[in-house]
């Protein structure tokens, strides 16, 4: 299994939304960083809009997510409802 | 009249279906191929563009969207940061010098990329690419001028800051960023997007961004961190852009492996000689230190672009030859970099200095096989020499590698007191390559590299000096003049920073932010 990962920098906007991805993902680990937060998974990491929107409380389009985005590793793939890095192997 | 329209809003993958491939045509005035010149000559061979795949989906609309999003928040931190003298919170003004090398050797190049990609688009028949590049294009120049304008504000208090583009056009060192992407934007435009958009953007970039900009908040930049991680944020949508046009290259027709597993192995290559800058700066360049150029090495290209080589192993990609190399290298490069700075430190538009003993003990923890054994006795004898007196710079010219243009101070991977050079021959001339990587790449392409602008080679031949020098003048001193040439501040961008006028002015500023005078 390799690790995709995804970052974000670290603020209020994206407070909700790794709680969301930490808890959608078991497994999933936390490295924070000066003024960055990674989140690494083995294999496949999945960001649902649904988890998000419960949280902050108001509809949420997933392409937000590229304001406050570092870097990902992993094979991307994005609809309306979920975000989600994979490798094939 | 009232049209009652049940309003559906449309989803992603239907809106990007009609706001990409929708806004596509086939001409008719002229034959496509007359339109798209470029997009058969390097043998790469496409059958159908409309199996391109931008899993971003990001349509214009959208695009402007976020993009005004993010300057919005930038410019907020910027104001705040010349409004509040963020120049004095940073750890210590030596922590600058990183930030003039970024400013002259890297924002410049992102001006380059955003010309190559406006290019790329030009040049691809198809409509996914050509919308994906022109996004791309309009995030690099929103690069190239967020990060001069936050820059410019050092301008205002400190040295070397002042004339980035004269400098990246003469200076020795800056030749090594800039002829690596006229490289690439002389290519093709399917080897443009291997070399920056996979090669660069995908395998590297992670440890340009991510560490600098790390280290930048270590070191309480706040400017560099905030356009670091804005430029940043473009960055997944790059990287995704390189890693679907490999896929695409690919998937299209068997025969473009052995093109695209060329360019990969060159590109690889040309990239990681480029950051041995980024690993010189990590480890010897901040004041507080986030991670040493090994760790970052090995997270973002041993772990991550492994598991990257592994996915495209499905078709038959390899990971790099040179890794071997890289795996001795990357115990070595930062520290012979900086040997070589610290040397010509009168020529270069950045301060250099002697790592402290806590410095250096930090980097013996970090490199355990090879700097006390190797480095720590060099920077010893050399900071012994500076307390007598006898800070030493040399003031001769170094050989410069044909291909990536660093000066010969790579050692022999299988003995690290041996410098490298390898030699071919072209048309009855010699030239010279820094390693088997770059002698590889200049024995692929000679007609090519023949032509490199070399700076020392144009020093020789008496390009490099400005009309009012005067060889005859028996005071001549050459390296005199090819400072002025570059436009250096002498005695103040350049030489050590213990006594700079820099480390004065830092410090006396930062006692009147904190006392009553
Ligand atoms: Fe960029
Ligand atoms: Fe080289």
């Amino acid at each position: 299994m390799s690790t995709v990962f995804i970052a974000f920098q670290t603020n209020e906007d994206t407070r909700p939304i790794v709680e969301s991805i930490m808890e959608d993902n078991p497994g999933a680990v936390l490295d924070e960083q000066p003024a960055m937060v990674k989140i690494n998974a083995e294999g496949k990491l999945v960001i649902k809009r649904e988890s998000i929107e419960a949280r902050i409380g108001r509809s949420f389009d997933l392409q937000e997510l590229q304001i406050n985005l570092i870097t990902i590793s992993g094979n991307l793939d994005e609809d309306d409802d979920t975000f989600t890095l994979a490798w094939n192997n | 009249m009232d049209m009652k329209a049940t309003k559906k809003k449309l989803g992603l993958k239907e809106k990007y279906a009609h706001m990409t491939r929708g806004l596509g045509w086939e001409t008719t005035y002229q034959p496509m191929d007359a339109v798209f010149p470029y997009a058969k000559f390097e043998g790469i061979k496409i059958h159908d563009w409309e199996r391109w795949e931008d899993p971003f989906r990001l349509t214009m609309d959208a695009y402007w969207k976020y993009q005004a999003e993010k300057e919005r928040k930038l410019y907020a931190v910027l104001d705040a940061f010349a409004q509040n003298n963020g120049h004095l919170s940073i750890t210590d003004a030596r922590y600058l010098n990183a930030i003039k090398l970024f400013l002259c050797g890297i924002s410049p190049l992102e001006y380059v990329a955003h010309r190559g990609f406006a290019a790329a688009g030009r040049n691809f028949p198809g409509v996914g690419p050509r919308i994906a590049c022109l996004m791309q294009s309009l995030d690099e120049i929103r690069h190239a001028q967020t990060q001069i304008h936050a820059l410019s504000n050092y301008n205002k208090y400190y040295d070397g800051f002042h004339d980035f583009k004269h400098m990246l056009e003469r200076v020795w060192y800056l030749s090594v960023p800039k002829s690596f992407f006229d490289d690439a934007y002389s290519a093709g435009p399917f080897e443009w997007m291997i070399a920056i958009g996979f090669s660069f953007e995908y395998v590297l970039t992670n440890l340009l961004f991510v560490p600098f900009m790390s280290g930048a908040a270590y070191n309480g930049d706040m400017a560099t961190v905030t356009f670091g991680f804005s430029a940043q944020s473009d960055e997944a949508r790059h990287m995704t852009l390189g890693l679907e046009c490999i896929k695409f290259m690919l998937e299209q027709d068997p025969d473009n492996l052995p093109i695209v597993q060329k360019w990969i192995d060159k590109w690889a290559w040309r990239g990681i000689r480029v950051l041995t800058l980024v690993g010189m700066m990590m480890d010897y360049m901040l004041p507080k230190r986030v991670m040493s150029w090994k760790e970052a090495w090995e997270i973002y290209f041993e772990q991550n672009g492994g598991a990257l080589f592994n996915d495209l192993a499905r078709y038959g990609i390899k990971m790099p030859d040179c890794v071997k190399q890289c795996t001795v290298d990357k115990e070595h490069i930062s520290h012979q970099a900086w040997a070589t700075f610290y040397q010509y430190g009168g020529a270069a538009a950045f301060h250099t200095w002697s790592p402290t003993d806590e410095e250096m003990d930090w980097l013996s923890a970090k490199y355990p096989n090879t700097f006390d054994k190797y480095y720590r006795p060099r920077f010893t004898y050399w900071r012994e020499q500076a307390e007598k007196g006898n800070r030493f710079y040399s003031n001769t010219l170094p050989m410069l590698c044909q291909v990536c243009q660093i000066p010969m101070v790579f050692t022999e991977p299988d003995d690290p007191t041996q410098i490298c050079y390898r030699e071919s021959e072209f048309k009855g001339e010699k030239f010279h390559t820094c390693s088997d990587g770059c002698k590889h790449i200049f024995d692929d392409e000679p007609e090519k590299y023949v032509q490199s602008w070399l700076p020392v080679h144009q020093i020789y031949q008496g390009n490099c000096f400005t009309p009012s020098a005067n060889p005859a003048d028996p005071a001549f001193d050459p390296m005199l003049e090819v400072l002025k040439f570059y436009n250096f501040n002498l005695g103040h961008d350049n030489m050590d920073y213990e006594g700079s006028r820099d480390q004065q002015n830092f410090n006396t500023w930062r006692g009147l932010a904190t006392k009553n005078v």
